[in-house]
């Protein structure tokens, strides 16, 4: 128990603050927080796997994010058929050649030497292989993209319940953190984070302008949920019982019939917005528990100790008879496919899917911060690092909003430089965040929940 | 007749727009090629530096200008640059004191430094964007065109006309000059071979006697100057926009690795060649093969490789691409 004693108290403090938010501002708002903390919670798992267990850093963040929001689209999405009358046969045809391509290439790969020649043949394997597909999809695309392009415009998808779309998050994120892995990881450490920043940028650009899968930057909005919608909650017997049992002390207070039904309609639509939160706050926190059971269990495990000892030694590692190569290449995909179930959480929890947004401050460097921040290397930390980074990022405006209205309190409310300032608060976060990164890397490498090994 | 037309159109959309913007990427991806060579670690800050060099530049020329001083044809800015530089050589070197310094002497890994120029990437983000804000703006004035499209025209009786804007020229221009300086600084004076020392093996440099502070002052302020030129013209060029200059980082990375990295020559060329593949790839070629074929053969597609989607996409391929055959980079530098 004193071992646990720091995550014991720094989980209540985190607690504490989200509450405190619930007081002060509002229930909805500390819920809203608290579901996004989650979230980033289960993308700094899979961060702190690759970085923490085996030091690989991934800078892509943002694609695999993307991916898992793609799958929420593919999975949940009502088909369009239309579109896959008028265009789906070409696509899955393409489908077809670009596997048929890798299948060939892989043969004469495996059966050839490396020679000039067989250099020649794979390269005009691939261009004649770009060149048909460029004729075959043309067509289609132009097809599906003019089949009701205010509405849909895209082939849809396959109209499952979004949760599946966890799994299947993880699975496209996991396949492109193969293929990259097999590309990159070779790569010296700091050329590793600039190619894997660049190939998640691919990543996002594909997604962005390939309207015909992804709708691209019409974004799809509308996305099924997996908790019961507000508006449908509002009207529900129970719901209305439950509230009224709830707020019997202050429903009590108003004696005027008319005035306590108008207050109550109010209450069940607060309430009904919390009630939605709160499912889907269960529902993520499952997710993470889940997964830090899965991890734990993993760090401590032989597998574990192999890891760390790849990471603090490859070259010993290597001598002791580990792959570390394929070790990389599995850790690698297994921290992408995490972070894959994070964006398809995300996209559940927003409801729709918007390729614009996914940028690399966001959804990259942020989680980075937050893992150094809570401690690499700790699954405890990591998940705390996105608790309080995202709790910041979120109350960095308010409390922006203090300190400059505390230190400018001399100044007249008209003062240039005070309007200024405070039309430039949502940018003190950057700082904050910076500021945050440099002190904590300077004063606590190691995180706010350093890395603890246990001696055997 | 046809063949000139064809040919003056490549360089009006090809030719001319890839060699300016070439030019503001190699001076971006020289310095950090240079900090990548000298101080070892990959320089995220990399892109906010020069939006950061910019936004001084452009808040000179806002003070010039309500001064009423001006260059004429020649736009206000070229007198705002070197006031831009100095504070950007100021807040390197605070910067490289308060925060880098403790690193390098701790002789930490190189992929903590780059973390660290992470966190030095959002407080420049933050001062910025709270000084000058988020919004796109342009601060060119000044004459707009060398040669107009319609004149080029008029002179010379074709159909095409060539358009050559006074930014690409004044990039171009100051490009050369600021890095036959440069080249001529490292490989010719004493400071600068030492930093090619310093580069190529530290310890026995140190023996040597080379002073590491003054190596790693020099690497800096040379930073500060091409990180300010190079967003200074870019701004002119195109808009000055805080966000597409951090955006602008992965294709000056790109630039510098496709070089091999800690080989500023090989940056220099890289940023050309990243401008021009990108260029190049996503151009739609229809109207030069109408000129060039018989009008039997004359095509119906716009004839583009990529949509202008993805012109970020194609250098970054080509830098898989370089990652994968030639690791070290084109040119080559540090092994990996």
């Amino acid at each position: 128990m004193r071992k646990n004693l720091d995550i014991i108290a720094a989980y209540s403090i985190m607690l504490g603050l989200i509450i405190l938010v619930g007081f002060l501002q509002s229930w909805s708002m500390a819920l809203s927080i608290l579901c996004l903390c989650l979230i980033s919670a289960v993308m700094t798992i899979g961060a702190n796997i690759q970085w923490g267990y085996a030091g690989l850093i991934n800078f892509g963040i943002m694609g695999y994010t993307a991916l898992g929001g793609l799958a929420a689209v593919l999975v949940s999405a009502p088909p369009v058929e239309e579109a896959w009358k008028a265009g789906g046969f070409n696509m899955l045809l393409c489908a077809f050649i670009i596997f048929s391509m890798i299948f060939i290439i892989r043969i004469i790969t495996k059966k050839f030497s490396k020679s000039k020649n067989r250099t020649y043949i794979i390269a005009g394997i691939i261009i004649a292989g770009l060149i048909l597909l460029r004729l075959i999809s043309a067509p289609a695309i132009e097809s599906i993209e003019a089949v009701n392009p205010a509405t849909t415009g895209f082939l849809g998808g396959m109209g499952l319940p979004i949760l599946f779309s966890w799994i299947v998050g993880a699975f496209f994120a996991g396949g492109l953190a193969y293929v990259i892995g097999k590309i990159a990881l070779g790569l010296r450490a700091d050329y590793l984070a600039i190619a894997t920043l660049l190939i998640s940028e691919i990543v996002i650009a594909v997604i962005k302008h390939e309207d015909w899968l992804s709708r691209g930057v019409k974004n799809v909005i509308g996305l099924k949920r997996p908790v019961p919608y507000e508006i449908d909650l509002q009207g529900k017997e129970w719901f209305i019982n439950l509230v009224q049992k709830l707020n019997q002390g202050s429903l009590n207070l108003i004696t005027n019939s008319l005035e306590k039904q108008q207050a109550l309609k109010q209450l069940v639509i607060e309430s009904s917005t919390v009630f939605v939160k709160l499912c889907f706050a269960g529902l993520f926190t499952a997710v993470v528990i889940i997964l830090l059971i899965i991890t734990q269990k993993a760090l401590y495990s032989p597998w574990g100790r192999m890891m760390r000892a790849i990471r603090d030694n490859d070259e010993a590692a290597n001598a002791m008879g580990k792959n570390v190569v394929k070790q990389h290449l599995l850790i690698f995909v297994l921290g992408s496919a995490i972070v894959g179930i994070a964006g398809a959480m995300l996209v559940t929890y927003d409801g729709l899917f918007t390729p614009g947004s996914y940028r690399p401050m966001r959804y990259t460097f942020l989680i980075w911060v937050m893992v150094i921040v809570g401690g690499s290397g700790n699954n405890f930390g990591a998940i705390l690092g996105g608790f309080a980074v995202w709790f910041l990022w979120i109350e960095a405006a308010p409390i922006a909003l203090f300190l400059i209205n505390f230190f400018t309190i001399g100044l007249e409310e008209t003062n240039a430089l005070k309007v200024h300032l405070i039309d430039s608060i949502p940018y003190f976060r950057f700082l904050m965040m910076g500021i945050g990164l440099l002190l904590i890397m300077r004063y606590r490498p190691k995180g706010i929940l350093p890395e603890k090994i246990k001696r055997v | 007749m046809d063949f000139l037309n064809a040919i003056i159109l490549l360089l009006n959309y090809l030719f001319v727009p890839a060699l300016a913007y070439g030019s503001q990427l190699a001076l971006g991806a020289i310095f950090v090629s240079l900090i990548y060579g000298i101080l070892r670690f990959a320089y995220f800050t990399a892109g906010d530096l020069m939006s950061f060099g910019t936004m001084f530049t452009i808040l000179f020329t806002w003070y010039f200008q309500s001064l009423g001083i001006s260059l004429g044809f020649l736009p206000t800015a070229l007198i705002a640059i070197p006031f831009g530089i100095l504070i950007t050589i100021f807040y390197v070197l605070l910067k490289d004191k308060l925060v880098f310094s403790y690193y390098r002497i701790k002789k930490s890994p190189p992929v903590m430094l780059a973390m660290v120029s992470i966190g030095t990437m959002f407080v420049t983000q933050a001062i910025v964007r709270i000084i000058i804000g988020p919004f796109d703006r342009r601060f060119f004035d000044g004459e707009k065109f060398i040669i107009k499209a319609n004149e080029f025209k008029e002179m010379t009786g074709l159909n095409e006309g060539l358009a050559i804007k006074s930014t690409q020229v004044i990039t171009l221009f100051v490009t050369v000059i600021v890095v036959s300086i440069l080249f001529w600084f490292l490989n010719k004076t004493k400071t600068g071979k030492s930093m090619r020392a310093y580069s190529d093996n530290e310890d026995l440099a140190l023996l040597s006697g080379i002073d590491p502070k003054k190596v790693v002052m020099i690497t800096w302020v040379i930073a500060a100057i091409l990180a300010t030129v190079g967003g200074a013209l870019y701004g002119l060029d195109k808009s000055f926009k805080p966000f597409t200059y951090f955006n602008n980082m992965l294709p000056i990375f790109a630039a510098a690795i496709v070089g091999g990295i800690g080989n500023p020559f090989g940056a220099f060329l890289g940023g050309y060649v990243i401008a021009f593949s990108e260029i190049l790839l996503t151009y739609a070629y229809k109207k030069f093969f109408v000129y060039l074929l018989p009008e039997s053969l004359e095509p119906d597609s716009l004839l583009q490789l990529l949509s202008t989607d993805y012109k970020f996409a194609v250098s970054f391929s080509i830098l898989v691409i370089v990652l994968l055959f030639r690791p070290s980079g084109i040119f080559k530098g540090k092994v990996l």
